[in-house]
């Protein structure tokens, strides 16, 4: 029924990303990313605790490890597209942060539930000058074309940081365009983040 | 496909739902968020619905027990064995879309697999250096500038756009399971196939799960974007974004 939602779904594979602590800046966007995959990876498989189903301890893994290398404000600009203009900076600041733990979240537990593929690297070529560049990364599915994931990142004066996240050509970050658009019709602003925080709330929840 | 899997009773009760909750959603008209790219979300959210409920009741918990039960050789060799079915109308398509070389590395596939790899169970083409391709009519259609047309919710089918019923229309038509002469042989085979497609995608549910905040909005802006990503073998121009 629903082959479209799997590979699509093979979508948050994604949260094996990005490891922390180097002076990023020097790096290269292609090595990042390989490093952190490899780092991330390498723990999950080795910790029988994010095994067994831990979630807090998988969130710890991806807060420490991975969410240095994002830009979460770049990335919920990306999501709100042009119905984030009325927002005032208060509002889009408590945006950034629910969105933050929800992209969090959800890499967190594609991790965990997709732990055991197998990831390749492509090969990338930049010109020194570049700012803007996609990292593209494959994951081995048995019986199955393998997924493409890519990173998409951005140079500032932190480094290379991710902005957005594709799996199977799947936006991470702009699959939730029209749903954000259709909550601010709904409710503005603050309608918004209400559902975040609601989305949030029960999340949280249910891992207890 | 997902009628001829069941009792005929079955088949026909699910058929008269399937019409009610059309009927309740076309009349229940247009609960619409003005979506450009579905017009007719009341009656998809509503097809949605019942999408779900049949899989909640019925499909889910049998993939879940088909998963459990079988061990992970058994359940890869099944895949790969529709999986290499699938694979001749996937080099056709292939051929329909002006590629000749990635038909005639589909077909390899088929020929080495459903010999040494033992009538498909095993893909060693993909062990040889020959990648497995997807490609269906309704990309081929895509290819050849058929625009999307409207999002629809088909019953048990899931998201299609209108080019992609129509597509689905030919792939269901050629389908080599769907052509069995032998009925108890071909529902056996089609259900054995729906059930193995709805287990391998049992961990991307839980993902889904955590991630949409709509879920009905986050599959179906998924299913776009992923079919544009698909009919451009994954190369797509970025899409402008204000």
């Amino acid at each position: 029924m629903k082959r479209l939602i799997g590979l699509f779904a093979a979508l948050l594979f994604s949260a094996p990303l990005f490891a922390t602590n180097v002076a990023a800046s020097d790096i290269a966007p292609d090595v990042l990313v390989r490093n952190v995959t490899n780092e991330v990876l390498d723990i999950v498989r080795k910790d029988k605790d994010i095994q067994a189903g831990n979630t807090k301890k998988t969130l710890d893994l991806v807060e420490a490890k991975v969410l240095p290398h994002f830009n979460f404000q770049r990335m919920t600009q990306l999501a709100l597209g042009r119905e984030g203009r009325q927002a005032t900076p208060e509002q889009l600041k408590t945006i950034t942060g629910e969105f933050r733990d929800l992209l969090v979240r959800t890499y967190s537990k594609a991790l965990t539930e997709f732990r055991d593929q197998e990831i390749s690297f492509k090969p990338f070529k930049m010109a020194a000058t570049e700012t803007d560049v996609k990292v593209r990364t494959e994951i081995k599915q048995t019986g199955g074309k393998p997924a493409q994931l890519d990173y998409y990142l951005e140079k500032n004066a932190a480094g290379w940081k991710v902005y957005d996240i594709e799996v199977g050509g799947i936006s991470l970050v702009t699959n939730y365009r029209s749903t954000f658009a259709q909550e601010i019709r709904a409710g503005g602003i603050d309608g918004l983040i209400r559902s975040l925080q609601e989305k949030n709330k029960t999340a949280d929840a249910k891992a207890k | 496909m997902a009628h001829d899997m069941k009792p005929k009773n079955m088949g026909a009760r699910i058929r008269s739902v399937v019409i009610v909750v059309a009927l309740a959603g076309a009349l229940g008209g247009c609960a619409t968020s003005g979506n450009p790219k579905d017009p007719i979300e009341g009656f998809n959210r509503a097809m949605y619905g019942f999408n779900e409920a049949v899989d909640t009741v019925l499909i889910k918990p049998v993939a879940k027990g088909y998963d459990a039960v079988l061990p992970t050789p058994v359940r890869t060799g099944v895949t790969n064995f529709f999986g290499n079915i699938a694979d001749l109308f996937i080099g056709v398509n292939n051929l329909l879309q002006g590629k000749p070389d990635q038909a005639v590395s589909d077909l390899g596939r088929v020929l080495i697999n459903s010999t040494i790899g033992i009538l498909g169970l095993f893909d060693v083409a993909t062990e040889a250096g020959l990648e497995k391709h997807e490609e269906d009519f309704g990309q081929t259609f895509g290819r050849w500038g058929v625009g999307n047309g409207a999002y629809v919710v088909l019953p048990i089918f899931g998201p299609r756009t209108v080019r992609d019923t129509a597509g689905l229309v030919l792939d269901v038509a050629v389908d080599p399971l769907a052509n069995i002469g032998n009925v108890p042989t071909r529902n056996t085979l089609l259900g054995l196939r729906l059930i193995d497609t709805r287990a391998d995608l049992l961990p991307a549910d839980k993902v889904i799960e955590e991630a949409a905040l709509d879920k009905y909005s986050y599959v179906r802006d998924g299913y776009l974007q992923r079919r544009r990503n698909l009919i451009h073998d994954g190369n797509p121009p970025r899409e402008l974004l204000d």
